[in-house]
């Protein structure tokens, strides 16, 4: 087919035939990545620059974008609400990272030995993590309601417990809203755990135990640190999901989106709300810029921290 | 070159449309609400009946879409010739050159102002009207029958009775948690409304001053707001955040008072109880107040030439006395024209009098970006109820966002 195409183009097709075969593979190659290369650079490379350009203006879609310098930043960081948010987005990480890295790591080192049931089990722990976040936001909202209808407070006040305004109340509703975020995301950890776990060759237990060591030595001694290329991955994953939290503070407080009183609202949830129902894009684009530097630096410095030492 | 391929492609058209009677097509776009979208596929057939040679296209977006849909198309260059348009977006829709002036010549000044109700007056800047409304909403107190007749209560008609029947009907457990509430309490949803333009105004205030700065920082929106609080935390009557939201509450059969507007009409109707309405409450001198809202139509700035006579007669069409009857039977929503909202038999509905009496001595609040002025008010409320800070404090940090929202609005 395609010498019989090629014959009339005299040119071109010299040029094709004096390649050796390596570099037409290498052609090849390249003609078949460029397709997701470029359209990951329209799709990606291209808004985030844009964005950077974007924090420098004042666009609110209506009339065009006018340069402003660091006037969206000065902005930012003069305002309260910027820092409430900031913190709240670092509080979702520090707690949300470590707890649920510990929790799913417990659940999958003990799942590990279980056998009887094992894959229904799994199963089990998998099966929150299949389910859309705006459906189990909603669920948690209703779990969390004041009497009569909320469960978990019409529990409390069957054993005699004052009930919880648990999302009402500025000092429980983060932790209200980061329990189920964690519950949700357990399933995926303890797979891959378990896969990690999996991945360590019983030899070592073998000539571990040979050697007198306890249960406790093996797990510090072996489990943890030939687990570490699991763990690294999980912390970054789970960190990046934890900073990007949106879903199920905006669900759980869609009357009120990340209240009472910015209790809950992420730096997401804040650039959401700035660009599309405020309709201020620079100012957006600027709270972006400063999620994505963090994003970064936490990426890189757990990557170092974490790193293979040689 | 993309010139050519817009006079080619509009050759084209032109062709194609020469077969079709030279029909006009325009655009209508409004948001997804069922009966609204089917209300005005009725109105769309019956003007496409009068007027054979002009198609109405009906475009739809859900809410929470719908004006960055509309943003995002002027953008684009490609806006909608008729608009449907919250009243109070129409400093953003104007200043961002989304919908054009309507000319005086087809919607003469005067007939709009002694036909329609006063509230139209939200639509005017400088001497243009950008809108004309179909229909209107405003508040009225919804109450439960059962629960005030299980109480052996009458509905109130002054917030003085507005207490003792919320007291009456409230049910608590042993542990003084409330099981089913007096009154519902949810800033997010009307009470903003009611604290606002009813409240404020029957403690001796106004919410702002004749330029529109905020004027509720003194000891009239300073009682409005105490008034309020006080259901929660010294009468005990109702709880924010009772059944997740206000209107859950009620017709969940949970809540024996609730204020809520007539477009609840519709989700309340198959409730399974009966329930009625009254006017929001007068204050111990009778002065009532309230607050009414709309959805006005409006022309987009891109309709011209013979799209833009077709949009003047479709507009012309749906604020007409006919198509607001059509609207009233389908969506529920009150008429914007007095002579068709006040007809007698409106005024002798149960349901709809109240509702009408309430647009005679309603205010319509000049918002400048409505989601974020809530969410003052929201915090306000909060901020006493959850944080504990004083009303006052409370009230003066609200003005103070409040005003900030509205200079930046101002910009």
């Amino acid at each position: 087919m395609a010498s019989a195409n090629a014959l009339p183009q005299t040119g071109p097709v010299r040029f094709w035939d004096r390649l050796n075969i390596s570099t037409k593979r290498v052609i090849w190659a390249w003609a078949f990545l460029a397709v997701p290369i470029i359209f990951y650079a329209g799709i990606r490379f291209y808004p985030t620059f844009q964005a950077f350009w974007l924090s420098l203006t004042n666009w609110d879609l209506l009339r065009p974008a006018q340069f402003i310098g660091f006037a969206n930043y000065q902005k930012m960081f003069a305002d309260p609400i910027f820092w409430k948010v900031f913190q709240n987005t670092f509080l979702y990480l520090i707690i949300g990272t470590p707890v649920s890295l510990v929790v799913s790591f417990v659940i999958a080192y003990y799942l590990d030995r279980v056998k009887l049931m094992h894959g229904f089990i799994r199963a089990l722990y998998f099966l929150p993590f299949l389910t859309t976040a705006a459906a189990m936001g909603w669920v948690w909202r209703w779990f969390y309601q004041p009497v009569p209808i909320g469960v978990i407070n019409g529990f409390l006040s069957s054993i005699g417990i004052a009930q919880q305004p648990f999302l009402r109340s500025v000092d429980q509703a983060l932790f209200s809203i980061l329990i189920p975020a964690i519950w949700a995301g357990l399933g995926f950890q303890i797979i891959i755990f378990m896969a990690g776990l999996r991945a360590i060759p019983n030899t070592f237990y073998e000539a571990a135990k040979i050697d007198g060591l306890g249960d406790w030595a093996i797990l510090r001694k072996i489990t943890i640190p030939l687990l570490k290329p699991t763990t690294v991955f999980l912390v970054v994953f789970s960190s990046i999901g934890f900073l990007r939290i949106f879903d199920q503070v905006y669900n759980m407080t869609t009357n009120d989106p990340g209240g009472p009183l910015n209790a809950t609202k992420p730096l997401v949830l804040m650039i959401y709300q700035t660009a599309f129902s405020s309709y201020q894009m620079g100012y957006a684009a600027a709270q972006t810029v400063v999620l994505f530097t963090i994003l970064l630096i936490v990426s890189l410095l757990q990557l170092y921290v974490l790193r293979e030492k040689k | 070159m993309r010139k050519a391929y817009v006079a080619g492609l509009a050759a084209g058209i032109s062709f194609i449309a020469m077969g079709a009677a030279q029909a006009v097509e325009i655009e209508y776009w409004q948001y997804v609400f069922d009966s609204r979208v089917q209300a005005m596929d009725q109105l769309i057939e019956k003007f496409e009946a009068a007027n054979p040679d002009i198609t109405v296209k009906q475009t739809t977006f859900p809410y929470a879409d719908y004006q960055t849909r509309v943003v995002a198309a002027k953008v684009a260059g490609q806006g909608p010739d008729v608009v449907q348009l919250f009243y109070g977006w129409t400093d953003q829709f104007v200043n961002g050159g989304l919908i054009q002036p309507l000319d005086p010549a087809v919607f003469p000044h005067a007939e709009i102002e002694s036909e329609f109700f006063p509230i139209v007056s939200a639509m005017k800047r400088g001497d243009d009207y950008y809108g004309l409304p179909t229909a209107v909403r405003s508040l009225a107190l919804f109450y439960n029958k059962a629960l005030l007749d299980e109480a052996g209560v009458q509905p109130p008609n002054t917030l003085d009775e507005l207490l003792a029947v919320a007291e009456a009907t409230t049910k608590r457990d042993g542990s003084g948690n409330i099981t089913s509430a007096g009154i519902t309490m949810d800033m997010a949803g009307q009470d903003h409304h009611w604290w606002r333009e009813v409240l404020i105004r029957q403690n001796g205030g106004v919410p702002y001053d004749a330029e529109g700065n905020v004027a509720y920082n003194d000891a009239a929106g300073a009682a409005a707001l105490k008034f309020y609080t006080d259901l929660q935390t010294e009468k005990n009557v109702g709880l924010v955040g009772f059944m997740d939201e206000g209107q859950a509450a009620f017709r969940a059969g949970l809540a024996a008072l609730t204020i809520d507007g007539t477009f609840r009409l519709g989700a309340f109707a198959d409730n399974p109880f009966e329930w009625g309405v009254v006017e929001l409450p007068a204050d111990a001198n009778g002065l009532r107040s309230n607050y009414s809202s709309y959805f006005a139509n409006g022309i987009g700035a891109t309709a011209q030439g013979e799209e833009l006579v077709a949009a003047q007669k479709f507009l012309q069409y749906i604020s007409s006395p006919e198509a607001m009857e059509i609207w009233l039977n389908t969506v529920g929503e009150l008429p914007a024209r007095r002579e068709v909202a006040l007809t007698e038999a409106n005024l002798a509905d149960p349901i709809r009098g109240p509702f009408l009496k309430g647009l005679e001595y309603a205010q319509t609040t000049q918002f400048y970006d409505e989601a974020a002025q809530r969410q003052t008010a929201i915090d306000m409320v909060n901020r006493v109820l959850l944080e504990g800070q004083s009303i006052e404090d409370s009230i003066a940090q609200a003005a103070a966002a409040e005003q900030a929202i509205i200079d930046q609005g101002r910009q």
